[in-house]
């Protein structure tokens, strides 16, 4: 999503500062052992989230972020996944506990929206099962009641005409209509922790920012905590309280989304802000993507796993994987050696560019576009290459 | 939808026209005279007797025109007398039929009752002990003949333990006890290769449909095990199932040919094989058109019915 | 996709080496899928070598007379007799050698078997290749040919055929045999060959200038080959069972020769006296088939798994 110079801001429950923590995730790791060797998705990732707030997690495809999710909510069920570290949901840790228990948790005190509601939605069941049948498990309601709930739901979900609908099948239904059908079963037991795994990549753009009003009105309303994983900053921006951004399974950087924004520290989430095109840019502005491609999983290297695409990369960075640490007291985190905006950084940049490294030379062309044309300004030496 | 059944209905015509010409010629150009079922051999001396007869049975005509007028009388459900015997061939064959009938469905009955929970069972529990221990008598079970799984039922059932018969038939006139005891081998032993491919078909199915995505919702909704694989695994599986058992017909019809030789029953299949051997060929031609028809009903019915059935084929068809 | 023969459609290999065209480099390749096989498929893989190097050798070994040998003297009259020091598995019922017709056995099962998927895959290939790749009328008749002939129960038309002939020797079973296999591999290779044309590197070699002939032979068909190979794997032991089936009915070589379907079927006379001439050959079958299949699936597991990691 393109987004115009201002980021237009609609302020979300963060007045309140929210109510007590809900969920604290500790050192989780989760790795994926396939023929071809261990795949470590997610590698050591921690953070805690308070009742009633909003969590972005934002990452490229393979960072892990969606696997990140699923470990949380115990959803990794293959034989060949490996879970290790502490998710404790209101004290308690999930990964102790046995499937029994957590099946008690889902669909009841933690829901999740799937990606894609054409597979998501089983086709040969009509909508009006699919939204209440765990709440007919978990609650002992009756069909009839449950209908009644059913179509309430619809409605609160805004789908028309949602007596005749009800009986309907998920391909009878339009893209958007049928992710509003998976928010409705995903609120029907009035969860406390809603999971959102782009929940809007599948569908068209103008159905998104419908689709995501819904959800943040319904995290309004219901004061839910809710996490949504995405790709796309555009869907957090002035959405979530908090974003956490991944690289590589790893958290690289972690603040309110608003100093996210602001006040970018890691390279990594510079790049993604870099990328978004923007209004002011002239036309046939070339887009700057970032140069390279994220890791494989299965062959990380040495050190931080950006080096080998950050346009600020010194020695340093090759060898030691830096810490996620504090930067100031807003609890904005951090984990880079050389973070945007300091004096070690400047320098960095400026060494890079002298040596003609491909990936500063990049970033030094899209800023140029930055400016507008035929100016070459915000450079460190003033010139370009 | 009509269309689709027309355009079947006419391949069946085709095929049938095609395979019993073929039959029709193949009988008669094969080494073996049909006049020697018709006449012993020392009757064959008297020439002029030799061609009375083959001018009664019409045997001196064209091929083309006996089997158009073998075609002309089957269409009217006339389908010449055995040479053999003597009898019209349409009464032995509504004599037989539901004997081969019966042996057939009870095997496939029998086999879909313990196939579905054992293939349900395994594809839910891929890989774990149960599933490789049922695996590996699935492919044992492929890896029997019918002829082998036979015998064994006959020496250790019927030989040693006398609890079943070895050889004959009871009809089903004759009473359902007896009836029952003269199908529980035969049928027995076409289902044991029948389970294993049934299995092993569901079992793959169900693992396919397992690792949908609305499996997962379901599951990070709650629903137990249980629930999910009946109310939402199972049933895209049943589907495959129904293909399965049609495709399997032609191993069907042969296997019952074998089982029928090696228990003596009074079916079709047997009857094919004798009159084969005894160069009866309004028989064989009877027999073979029949088997053909009902092949090719089946394996429409089937297509017919997953097309039905399966509401996403539906629309896109 | 980038060079066209060496590319196999289905299964390709995943892993990082370079895939060596050598022999050596193939023999290592294939040990190392042996090592890697679960106990049992190891079992099986090794009762096959020990069937077909009997079968292929068994005029060389020592001690072992042919019991299809037309002078063959039989026995001193001992007839099923159980194990002894000169007849390790006994005799059968007019006292020839069980071990030594199970040995001759294996030969016309193995020999009806391979031969009949090496037609499958020339010729079903073949015409399938073609119907495949140039389409059109010839496409449309060879399939309704197809369709029609499978529309009928092979074990019924063999059993047909074979009764009608008046010799029935290995070689005229083959081409009997020949006449049902070529249906449903020409099927399956017209499919294969349908996605196949569909591909970039086809296209790329027809814009170069490439006859179209010498696409069928250079692109096409190798990489039709794949798929054919692994229904054969899948066939040989369904053909195995088609002959013993066939024997034993009387349908499939002719006595004396010696063939396990048929030698069960002998076995059957006498069963109450002497179950062991129907057991050994019944075993034989049996663990000969089951190897194939189990051989069978775990190579289907291992290219499935392949696809998956890529």
């Amino acid at each position: 999503m393109a987004v115009s110079e201002e980021p237009t801001y609609t302020s979300t429950s963060s007045e309140s500062m929210g109510g007590s923590e809900i969920l604290r995730v500790e050192d989780l790791h989760t790795s994926f052992f396939l023929p071809i060797g261990e795949l470590q998705a997610v590698r050591g990732v921690s953070f805690s989230l308070k009742r009633g707030r909003s969590l972005g997690i934002v990452g490229e495809s393979g960072s892990g972020k969606s696997v990140l999710a699923r470990s949380i909510m115990c959803l990794n069920l293959g034989s060949n996944v490996k879970t290790s570290g502490s998710v404790f949901f209101d004290g308690r840790d999930l990964l102790a506990l046995p499937r029994r228990e957590m099946r008690r948790l889902w669909g009841t005190e933690i829901a999740m929206i799937f990606q894609d509601p054409m597979t998501s939605l089983n086709p040969m069941v009509k909508i009006g099962r699919q939204v209440t049948e765990h709440l007919r498990q978990h609650k002992n309601v009756n069909r009839r009641a449950a209908r009644q709930i059913a179509l309430d739901l619809l409605n609160e979900v805004r789908i028309s005409e949602a007596e005749s609908r009800i009986d309907r099948l998920p391909h009878e239904l339009s893209g958007g209509m049928r992710q509003r059908v998976s928010i409705a079963s995903a609120l029907a037991c009035e969860p406390s922790l809603l999971f959102a795994d782009e929940p809007t990549t599948a569908l068209d753009v103008t159905v998104q920012h419908q689709i995501l009003n819904l959800l943040s009105r319904e995290q309004r309303q219901r004061n839910m905590t809710m996490v949504m994983v995405t790709h796309d900053l555009g869907v957090i921006a002035g959405r979530t309280d908090d974003t956490l951004v991944m690289y590589a399974g790893k958290v690289v950087e972690q603040a309110s989304t608003d100093e996210i924004f602001e006040k970018t520290q890691h390279p990594y989430t510079e790049a993604l802000m870099r990328s978004i095109p923007r209004t002011t840019h002239a036309s046939h502005t070339p887009l700057a993507a970032i140069t390279g491609r994220p890791p494989v999983a299965t062959h990380l290297p040495a050190g931080c796993a950006f080096s080998l695409r950050c346009p600020y990369v010194q020695p340093k960075c090759h060898e030691e994987d830096p810490p996620l640490v504090s930067i100031g007291t807003s609890g904005h985190k951090s984990a880079c050696w050389y973070p945007v905006g300091s004096d070690a950084n400047r320098e960095a940049f400026e060494r890079n560019l002298s040596d003609r490294l491909p990936q500063t030379l990049a970033v030094a062309e899209s800023l140029d576009a930055d400016q507008g044309p035929g100016i070459p300004a915000g450079l460190p030496d003033g010139g370009i290459a | 939808m009509s269309k689709i059944l027309a355009i079947r209905l006419m391949r069946l015509v085709v095929t049938v026209i095609v395979v019993s010409f073929v039959t029709f010629v193949g009988t008669n150009v094969l080494p073996g005279d049909p006049v020697n079922a018709l006449i012993p051999i020392d009757a064959q001396q008297d020439r002029e007797f030799v061609e009375q007869i083959r001018e009664e049975w019409g045997l001196n005509d064209p091929m083309i025109v006996r089997y158009g007028r073998w075609l002309g009388n089957a269409v009217q459900g006339d389908l010449g007398r055995s040479l053999v015997t003597g009898q019209p061939v349409t009464d032995e064959i509504t004599h037989r039929l539901p004997i081969t009938l019966e042996l057939m469905a009870v095997a496939v009955g029998f086999s879909l009752l313990i196939a579905v929970p054992l293939g349900a069972f395994t594809g839910y529990r891929e890989g774990r002990r149960s599933d490789r221990l049922i695996s590996g008598l699935a492919q044992a079970g492929l890896s029997l003949p019918v002829f082998v799984t036979g015998l064994i039922l006959i020496y250790v059932f019927a030989l040693r333990l006398h609890w079943f018969p070895a050889v004959g038939w009871n009809r089903l006139s004759d009473g359902l006890g007896p009836n029952l005891k003269s199908v529980a081998l035969p049928a027995l032993s076409l289902a044991v290769t029948e389970i294993a491919v049934y299995t092993r078909v569901l079992r793959s199915d169900v693992i396919a449909t397992l690792k949908e995505d609305y499996i997962l919702s379901a599951r990070a909704k709650g629903l137990t095990d249980r629930f999910i694989l009946f109310r939402h695994g199972l049933r895209p599986s049943l589907l495959t199932l129904v293909t399965v058992v049609g495709l399997n017909i032609g191993f069907l019809i042969g296997g019952s040919l074998v089982i029928e030789y090696l228990f003596a029953i009074p079916g079709l299949g047997k009857r094919l094989f004798s009159a084969i051997q005894q160069r009866d060929f309004m028989m064989v031609q009877a027999i073979t058109v029949l088997i053909t028809v009902f092949y090719v009903i089946v394996n429409t019915i089937t297509d017919l019915v997953y097309m039905v059935v399966d509401p996403r084929i539906r629309r896109t068809s | 996709m980038s060079s066209p023969s060496s590319v196999t459609a289905v299964g390709g290999s995943a892993t990082e080496e370079e895939p060596s065209a050598s022999s050596v480099g193939r023999v290592s390749r294939v040990l190392r899928a042996f090592a890697k096989m679960p106990w049992l498929t190891k079992l099986c893989c090794l009762w096959l070598m020990v069937v077909i190097l009997a079968a292929a050798l068994a005029d060389l070994i020592p001690g072992l007379a042919d019991p299809n040998y037309q002078g063959f003297v039989f026995g001193n009259g001992n007839t099923n007799e159980g194990p002894t020091a000169s007849h390790w598995l006994g005799t059968d019922n007019v006292s020839r050698d069980i071990l030594a017709r199970l040995i001759y056995g294996a030969r016309v099962s193995l020999i009806f078997a391979f031969s009949l998927a090496a037609v499958g895959i020339i010729v079903g290939g073949t015409l399938g290749s073609i119907a495949g790749y140039f389409r059109g009328l010839l496409e449309t008749f060879l399939m309704a040919l197809v369709d029609t002939w499978l529309s009928f129960p092979a074990l019924i038309g063999l059993v047909f055929i074979t009764t009608m002939l008046g010799m029935r020797n290995l070689v005229v079973l083959v081409l009997v045999g020949a006449m049902f296999i070529w249906p449903s591999y020409t099927r399956i290779a017209r499919a294969t060959a349908l996605s196949v044309s569909g591909q970039a590197f086809v296209t790329a070699a027809r814009a170069i200038g490439t006859s179209r002939k010498r696409i069928l032979v250079r692109e096409i068909f190798p990489n039709v080959l794949p798929a054919l190979l692994a229904y054969s794997l899948v066939g040989l032991p369904v053909l195995i069972i088609l002959e013993s089936t066939l024997s034993f009915l009387g349908l499939g070589v002719e006595i004396p020769t010696a063939s396990w379907g048929g030698m069960i079927n002998q076995a059957r006379q006498d069963l109450l006296i002497n179950i062991w001439p129907a057991v050994w050959p019944a075993v034989t079958l049996f663990m000969t088939v089951y190897s194939f299949n189990n051989l069978a699936d775990w190579v289907r597991k291992q290219a499935a798994a392949r696809s998956a990691a890529i």
